[in-house]
């Protein structure tokens, strides 16, 4: 069992948990994830790690609702214990200091993002960061992101906080006006595909990171496989970081909605027993 | 004495029509009187080859006699000094390949071999019920780690606690048994089994941690520094895909993930657990193999209205077991024999349509010595499906070799370990079962954790006196 210490709302259906998991804190880089399982009914969810405390021994873990293992795992207490933790799992960023970089995160996966602005900022990077969401609630992380930037861009689609308008904008700004060596893009698929393609217009270099099904997290069943540059690889061992113009993205698109009605059934049956239980 | 019966000694079984719709085993095992029964046929062979043909050798004669003379601690404790898990080997050994393929009454033209595994499942389930007297002891001969807790590391482990080590098993998953818990279906397995025979070898003082990827959540470097040896048994556990078009559309998995989800994950009893498995109505199995009859069978007992097996060989060739092809049978699995899949068809929104496969003939033999298969030309037809699973087999998982790049590999990437001694190219690293020979049989990698485990006391012990000296 691997206790909550602490559990936190950031936003609207967007919550972040401390896990006591020594082993992994001591282990894990930037870009590399954990699979958890709640209870022993429980199925096995990937999460990335968005910070550790060596010393502490825990893991930080940030996630949005947006099933029945996530609104479950958002009951979860600190003090109260998940069944399992697993990790750290994928391969990590290729942290190295490649001059000017820019990294892209929408919603969620600017917790994703997060430990990577980190990672490239502590190797001597000149970090520019764009963060995006729905609204000014939604857009997590924002001072932790601007500690580790040279740059920070907030971008909102209603325009409640930074600029009104989409990630992929801010990004053709910076690459109008600057050199840039590398970028990073993480957040939900179909932004991390225009991503790519603004990217790609500016002739950068782009990694994505992909969180497609996966079910052992660690290369033995290939339910997260994924075409990149036109050969099968396991996100979960070869990943979860690609070169974006490598990426199938209408397969990795398609094969994200495998379970959709499933996913459904125990989400509706979840909020069944939740609202029952009064 | 009573007359030998020709035949073995029928075990009950749940009719096809019942069981292909639910997930209970399909064999219910011999009563006391039943085992007596068949015990009695046994003709006590000295020299009995049964014994030889056996890869951890047990005693077979010997507990046969006990059950004979209806002494079940005598022949549970005979049993155990060979192996550490009875309850699986019984069940899914392939018997009529090994000890029962020797048995010199079913040399005999008109009698049957004596059902071997059978009995050795009575003994191992009576034991089950038993309770539990061992007391947990910590060996002091030296610390031992095993990578993977698999039939080959358990058995390892069992063996070590036995000769006095102190061993800890590391499992990357969150519970213990590799393929006996991920793979091996319920209905041929039932999975209380493998906990309860688990459970006997932790009350022994084998310590087992969960969720512990080696190369990742502890790298080789600690074990090596941390322990006085290890035995990697992490199997060949990463799927194989043929690769041809479609293989990436909704609806086509790897056996692997099609098996873990149900089983390990309790796919079938979604929503109770979380995991969901797919609905479908038209299976197609690629392969031939006892995963493939796996795959199937739990498709059919899903729900699926057909359900056939794809397989580019004959009947002849096909490597499954014996009584597994005929439980498929029964259960109304279909047969495509000698085909061979080349496309996987999309409905224009994603999903699997239908598999487009050709007709094979059989050439000269290979190095294997089967048949070649050869495309015959212009043969192609398809068949409908909503639903594929290639059960083609499996490779050698790179996550811990990859962090391990010191330890020499052969040539088809599985560790190049000695097979008599399981030493491998690092001083007290060993290896054995299917990462070192490839995708094999649950008894042949016990067979090769019991030489790592003697081999390993070996090096311990000779290490400790090189050192006295």
């Amino acid at each position: 069992m691997f206790k909550v210490l602490e559990r936190k709302e950031l936003a609207p259906t967007e919550y972040e948990i401390l896990v006591e998991a020594p082993r992994i804190a001591k282990k894990a880089q930037p870009g590399q994830f954990v699979i958890l399982r709640i209870d022993e009914q429980g199925e096995r969810i990937p999460l990335t790690v968005v910070d550790t405390d060596k010393e502490a021994g825990w893991v930080r873990l940030i996630f949005q609702v947006i099933g029945k293992s996530t609104a479950q795992l958002a009951t979860v207490m600190a003090g109260e214990a998940l069944m399992d933790i697993v990790g750290p799992l994928g391969k990590a960023t290729d942290i190295e200091n490649y001059g000017t970089v820019l990294l892209v995160g929408g919603g969620v996966g600017i917790a994703a993002l997060f430990p990577i602005v980190k990672g490239l900022k502590e190797a001597g990077n000149h970090v520019i960061t764009i963060l995006g969401a729905k609204n000014k609630d939604l857009l997590i992380l924002q001072e932790e992101c601007a500690k580790y930037s040279d740059e920070l861009i907030l971008m909102t689609d209603d325009g409640s906080v930074g600029q009104k308008g989409l990630v992929t904008q801010a990004m053709e700004d910076v690459f109008k006006r600057e050199e840039i060596s590398m970028a990073w893009a993480i957040g939900p698929s179909i932004m991390m595909k225009f991503c790519t393609i603004t990217a790609q217009k500016y002739d950068v270099s782009i990694y994505v990171s992909l969180n497609p099904i996966m079910i052992d997290g660690t290369g033995m069943c290939g339910g997260c496989r994924v075409t990149v540059a036109d050969s099968i690889k396991f996100a979960c061992v070869d990943g979860p970081e690609f070169l974006g113009e490598e990426v199938d993205w209408d397969e990795f698109v398609n094969r994200m909605q495998q379970y959709r009605p499933e996913e459904l059934t125990a989400n509706e049956r979840y909020e069944k027993q939740v609202s029952s239980n009064g | 004495m009573a007359k030998r019966s020709y035949t073995k000694t029928p075990m009950r079984e749940q009719s096809p029509e019942i069981r292909n719709q639910n997930f209970d085993e399909v064999a219910l095992g011999y009563s006391l009187e039943e085992g007596q029964l068949e015990a009695s046929r046994c003709l006590q062979c000295k020299n009995a080859p049964c014994i030889t043909n056996c890869p951890v050798m047990i005693d077979i004669p010997g507990f046969i006699k006990a059950i004979e003379e209806g002494d079940m601690p005598l022949a549970y404790e005979i049993l155990s000094r060979y192996t550490n898990l009875p309850a699986i080997c019984g069940r899914v050994c392939p018997q009529e390949k090994q000890c029962e393929m020797v048995c010199r009454l079913g040399r005999s033209k008109k009698f049957e071999p004596v059902a071997i595994g059978k009995l050795e499942r009575l003994v191992a389930d009576w034991a089950l019920e038993q309770p539990i007297d061992y007391k947990e002891v910590t060996g002091d001969k030296g610390r031992v780690a095993v990578i993977g807790s698999g039939p080959s590391g358990l058995t390892a482990a069992g063996d070590l606690v036995k000769l006095g080590y102190d061993v800890t098993v590391y499992e990357a998953l969150h519970a213990p048994g590799g393929v006996l818990t991920y793979g091996i279906p319920e209905f041929r397995l039932p999975k209380r089994i493998v906990k309860k025979e688990i459970d006997r070898i932790v009350a022994q003082g084998v310590k087992i941690e969960t969720n512990v990827v080696v190369g990742k959540t502890i790298t080789m470097d600690e074990i090596i520094t941390d322990f006085d040896a290890c035995y990697l048994s992490v199997g060949a556990g990463a799927p194989r895909f043929q690769g041809i078009k479609g293989t990436s559309l909704n609806g086509v998995y790897s056996s692997s993930e099609y098996l873990t989800r149900v089983n390990l994950m309790h796919g079938y009893q979604f929503p109770e657990y979380d995991t969901p498995v797919q609905k479908s109505k038209n299976v197609v199995v690629i392969g031939g193999g006892n995963v493939a009859m796996d795959a199937a069978r739990s498709a059919k007992r899903l729900g699926a209205d057909k359900v056939s097996i794809v397989y580019r060989r004959s009947l002849e060739e096909l490597p499954a077991r014996e009584e597994e092809y005929h439980h498929s049978v029964e259960e109304g699995i279909e047969y495509h024999w000698l085909s061979n899949p080349i496309e996987y068809i999309d409905d224009g929104e994603g999903r699997l349509k239908a598999v487009k496969c050709v007709q094979m003939e059989l050439g000269e033999p290979d190095e294997s010595g089967r048949r070649r298969p050869i495309v015959i030309p212009g043969s192609e037809f398809i068949i409908e499906a909503d639903t594929a699973i290639e059960a083609i087999g499996q490779g050698a998982n790179k996550v811990l070799l990859d962090t391990f790049p010191e330890l020499a590999l052969n040539k088809w990437g599985y560790i190049d370990a000695d097979e008599e001694t399981s030493a491998t190219s690092i001083p007290g690293v060993f290896a054995g079962g299917d990462i070192v020979t490839g995708a094999a049989t649950v008894i042949l990698a016990m067979g090769a954790g019991k030489i790592a485990a003697n081999e390993i006391d070996q090096y311990i012990q000779k290490t400790r006196q090189e050192q006295l000296v």
